[in-house]
Order: C-alpha cells, then structure tokens, then sequence
C-alpha cells in the first residue's frame, strides 16, 4: 500500500513555485531519503505532507487520506530547532510536552503516556539527557530528545527534517541505524531529509532527490548520476564513486558533502 | 506586638486577602511568560494600562475598567502581530514609552488625581476595600481557569511550535488568548504593586523557581510558595516598619532571584561533578531495542547495524 502520494503537486510559497508538477509515491515500510541543495524544498515538502503548504495544482495522498487527516500517524522532527534553547526545562517534560500537547487542560500526563515518554526516550538512549534543563545541551543532545519526540504515539511514518545536521560522524551512524532499525522492526515508513547522500547509502530503499522546481525518484544508483542531477541542479554534474562513497561535483567543486568531516 | 494585632484591622486583612489571590494567579502567568522568554512583552503591556488607566479617569469612568480594557486590548494586538513582533525590543519599548507619556499627558489635564497617580504607578494595596477583593476574586479565578484550560497546548506551542503547528494547534490563536490572561493578570497585580512594580511579582517568582527546579510541576508550585512568601513577608514588614509594602515586595522579590541564582549555581556545580564522572558512557551511545513493552537496550543488535553500515559509509573517513 502507498504510504504517500504527490500527484502532479505544485507548491507555492510567497507567490513563488517550489515544487512545480511534482508526482512520486512512497510505498510502507520504505526509508527514503529526501536531497537537494538549500532552498530545493525539502523542508517545504515535509511540510505539505502535514498539511501546512497546500498544493496550488494536483493532490497530496497521506496514508490513502488528505495531509493533516492522519496526524496522529505521523512523527515529525522538524528542521527550525532554535525556540526552545534557551528552555531551563528538563529534557523529559520537553519531550512530553508533545505527548497528546494538542489537546487543552492541563499539562498532566497519565500512565500509559508517561511510559510512551520513557519508552521513545529509551529509543534514543537519551535517559541521561533527560535529566538534565534543556539550556545546558549541545546540539547533539537536543537532537536526539526531538527524535524521541517525533518517535511519541507510535507513529506509522516518521518525517525527519535535517536529523544529522550539527551531529559529529559517530552520532551521524548511530541516528541512521537507530532509524533504519526503526524501519525494520516497527515497519515504519520513513522520509528522512539530509544534505548529503553518504551517511545514508546503504541502509535507504530509494532516494527523492529535489532541485530546479522538479523531483527525481529511485534507487541511489538510479538518481545519483550525472544526466539526473546535471537536469536537477540545472547545470553540468559530475557524479564520481569511490569505494562506495559518492561525490557530487560540479567542474572541480564538490556540492554536496557532509560538513562535519573535518570535526571528527 | 503580636503578629495578631496586625489582622484586628479591616485594612490589613483586606490587603492580605488581595495580595494572596493575586500572588497565585500572577505566578502562574509569569511561569509561562518566562518560559515563552516574554517578560518585555509582559512588562509592557502593564504600561500600555497606565495610559488606559489615566484615560479612563479623564473620560470619568473606572480606572480599574480602563486599564482592564487597555491591557487586554494590547494583549490580543501582541498576540495577533506574533512571534516576530514579541521578541522586537525596540519596538516594545517604544509602544511602553509612548503609553507611559500619553498617562502623563492625561494626568496634566487632571493635577488633581496626583494621588491616584502614584496608586496606580506604585500600588496601594493597604487601600483594597471589600469589594475590590472580590472583584480581584473574580478576576483570579478567570485567570487561572482560562490558564489551567490552554497550559497544555500553551506548553507544547512554547518549547516546540513547528511540530504544535503540524499537530494542529494555532500558534497565533494561542499567543492572543495567552496574552489576553497576562494582560487580566497585569491588571489584577496593579491593585497591589502598581503598573511599575508588576515584574517583581509576575516574573520575580517564576524565574527564581526556574533556577531551582527543572521540572515543571514542582516549578510550577514553587513559583507560587514565592510569590505567596513574597506577598505576605512583604505586608508584615510594611505593617512594622510603616515603609511602603511595593517596596518590601520588589525588595523580597530581588532576594529571592538571587538566591535562587546561587542555589542554582551551587547545584551546578555538584551536578558537573556527577554528569562528568559519567561522561565517557554518555559519549558513546548506541540504539535501543524497540517493539518489546520494556523500553530496554539493546546493544548487540545495534552493534551488527553499524558494523554493516561501517565500510561503506566511512571508508574516506578513517584518518
Ligand atoms: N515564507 C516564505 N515565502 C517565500 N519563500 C519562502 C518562504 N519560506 C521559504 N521560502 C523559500 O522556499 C524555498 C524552499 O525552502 P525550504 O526550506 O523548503 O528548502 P530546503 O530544501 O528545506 O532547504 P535547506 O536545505 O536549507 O533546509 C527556499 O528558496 C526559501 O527561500
Ligand atoms: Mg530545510
């Protein structure tokens, strides 16, 4: 069954075309991973399959339904993290604010939703940091409170927007096999935005790769190539293979390369 | 003289009466307008009812009724403008500038409330008659009953307002109706500290208990025994030493900041202690089993996954 659609899908944000036709499917269980350089959509995507950009042209399917009828099966980690940094709150009561957070009365969480708060933390292994006020964590750290966050209610699809940004090498592997093992064992469908292919290859089904207003959907091997990304970033691409590890190049310059390298 | 002397008169316990609801209602606000990082806004808002107030007086109705419409007035405005708008200092401060000057022009036309003026600048709790108490019930009931009924999507919307919004919840709808309260609490906290004087005891408390505790809860109640300690302590002393009881209040207010900030720090200190002691397993954290009911670990299994996904996205790497 497809867990997502976009059938000819234009977004428009301030008048102006994001996405332009866009039309893709996303089966259950797949782990996709969502590129593009800055400013390709990716987030403005996410964003529709939650149902705040709305398609000027065409339709977006979530689980068979339109986008916002199916929150309660969606995780969502997004990309804008700064709101809540300067928080002195425990990084459990941050993780449960979200715990049902929509409905109003008072911020009290009964047994069942205390131990969905204990349980996604436990995923994350973030039991340590959810002790500690939010103020005093490092990017990282918070990151990962944010993915037990979108873990809360045992979502069906899990959209991550940018989860490896300002995470070093070792943290990188562990989201990327914490989430691919979340895509095995619980048969979560996942689109997992990031900003550089080689984290993801191998454990990612297939790639949708943004750029130029258009959309390229397949395996790694299929996108990742010269002639699909040279349409997509609309100039000449070159796309090298070493030992498994990919390049994107335009002439002498590498576009698309995982910025933390050189911390580890 | 015993402590009971000070009750034998009306006046004392009226304004103890006052001060006590008010403490309540205005701690719990502040609570969340520290966490929300909007204390400017708030403190604004209780300028925007001094021109209010003034202008009522004026046009011959109520002060209380002006500064009521005024707050919240400037509340929803606040709310409406949104994020962006709550966190332009500048602008704030200009809006509070500005209302504070239009109070003074509509006090030259009226020398005769000089007065008033300064109840309403500094408050005048020793002035709170019956009925006002009632009324200030009134009000401290609405407040933290329209509190109590948004706190949760309040919370959500405060720490995380991309994911509130993807679930549902309005942000600016949120911000209008939160700000609505504070600007009811602004005008319930005049009638003891006066418009200048509102921080000490909205924000005061709150912020002294966000440095003591980091769960909300207990936060939460310990925002209010501070405030209730600092209403209370602050009558007496004034009852005894015959200095005015805003003073007392702020006074308090500041002691309590700042020894909730060297609590804080000392906690710190112990706490770096203990998190460093564990640092080297904080490091290296591996993925959890899920599916089983008993959220538990599972290292094996997370272990095979990285081993196969090792060569072939860190090969380059390897130094
Ligand atoms: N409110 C807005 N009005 C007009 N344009 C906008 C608005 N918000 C974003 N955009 C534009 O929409 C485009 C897509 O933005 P989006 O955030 O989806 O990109 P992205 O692929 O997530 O980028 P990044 O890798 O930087 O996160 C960008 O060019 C951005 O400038
Ligand atoms: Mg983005």
């Amino acid at each position: 069954m497809e867990a997502l659609a976009f059938s000819d899908v234009t977004l428009e944000l301030g008048g102006r075309a994001i996405l332009s036709r866009v039309s893709f499917a996303i089966e259950e269980g797949e782990f996709v991973g969502l590129l593009g350089p800055n400013g390709a959509g990716k987030t403005t995507l996410l964003r529709a399959l939650l149902g705040l950009v709305p398609a000027t042209t065409g339709n977006i399917r979530v689980f068979a339904g339109p986008p916002g009828a199916a929150d309660a099966s969606l995780g969502y980690m997004p990309q804008t993290r700064s709101s809540s940094v300067g928080s002195r709150l425990s990084g459990w009561d941050f993780v449960a604010c979200a715990a049902n957070g929509q409905r109003f009365g008072l911020p009290i969480l009964d047994k069942a939703l205390r131990f969905d708060v204990d349980r996604a933390i436990a995923l994350v292994d973030a039991a340590d940091l959810s002790r500690r006020p939010l103020i005093e964590l490092s990017g990282g750290e918070r990151q990962r409170l944010l993915l037990a966050q979108a873990l809360l209610g045992k979502p069906r699809l899990l959209l991550l927007d940018e989860p490896l940004i300002s995470l070093d090498l070792h943290h990188q592997k562990s989201i990327v096999s914490l989430v691919s093992e979340l895509n095995r064992e619980l048969k979560l469908t996942v689109l997992f935005s990031a900003h550089e292919i080689n984290p993801l290859i191998g454990v990612i089904d297939r790639v949708l790769y943004l750029g130029n207003r258009q959309a390229a959907i397949g395996t790694a091997e299929e996108v990742i190539t010269s002639p699909v990304l040279s349409r997509l970033y609309g100039t000449e691409i070159d796309v090298v293979r070493v030992q498994g590890r990919v390049f994107v190049m335009a002439g002498a310059y590498e576009i698309e390369r995982d910025e933390h390298r050189h911390d580890v | 003289m015993s402590i009971v002397t000070m009750f034998e008169y009306d006046f004392m316990v009226n304004a103890f009466e006052a001060a006590t609801i008010v403490a309540v209602a205005a701690s719990l606000v502040g609570y969340f307008l520290v966490l929300r990082g909007q204390t400017f806004a708030g403190h604004a808002l209780s300028h925007v009812g001094f021109a209010g107030a003034t202008g009522a007086v004026l046009a011959g109705v109520s002060p209380l009724l002006g500064l009521l419409v005024a707050t919240v007035l400037a509340g929803a405005g606040m709310g409406f403008l949104g994020e962006r708008f709550q966190h332009r200092d500048v602008a704030i401060g200009i809006v509070l500038a500005m209302s504070l000057g239009c109070g003074l022009l509509f006090l030259h036309f009226f020398t005769a409330y000089a007065t008033q003026a300064t109840a309403l600048l500094f408050g005048n709790v020793l002035g709170v008659d019956a009925p006002t108490v009632l009324a200030l019930l009134a009000l401290g009931i609405l407040i933290i009953a329209a509190l109590a009924f948004i706190s949760r999507p309040l919370l959500f919307a405060t720490l995380q307002p991309e994911l509130a919004e993807a679930k549902g919840v309005s942000l600016r709808r949120l911000s209008m109706l939160f700000l609505v309260i504070v600007a009811l609490a602004t005008a319930a906290s005049v009638q003891i500290v006066g418009i200048l004087l509102v921080f000490t005891l909205m924000v005061a408390p709150a912020a002294a208990a966000q440095r003591v505790t980091i769960k909300l809860w207990p936060g939460l109640l310990l925002s209010v025994g501070l405030a209730l300690v600092e209403a209370w302590l602050g009558l007496t002393l004034a009852y005894y030493s015959d200095w005015p009881t805003s003073f007392w209040i702020t006074a308090i207010g500041a002691a309590i900041y700042m020894l909730a900030l060297s609590i804080s720090r000392q906690k710190h200190v112990s706490e770096y202690r203990h998190e460093h002691h564990h640092h080297d397993e904080d490091q290296v954290w591996r993925p959890a089993m899920t599916g089983s009911r008993e959220p538990k670990r599972l290292s094996a299994r997370g272990e095979e996954i990285t081993a196969r996904a090792r060569p072939i996205s860190s090969s380059s790497h390897e130094h």
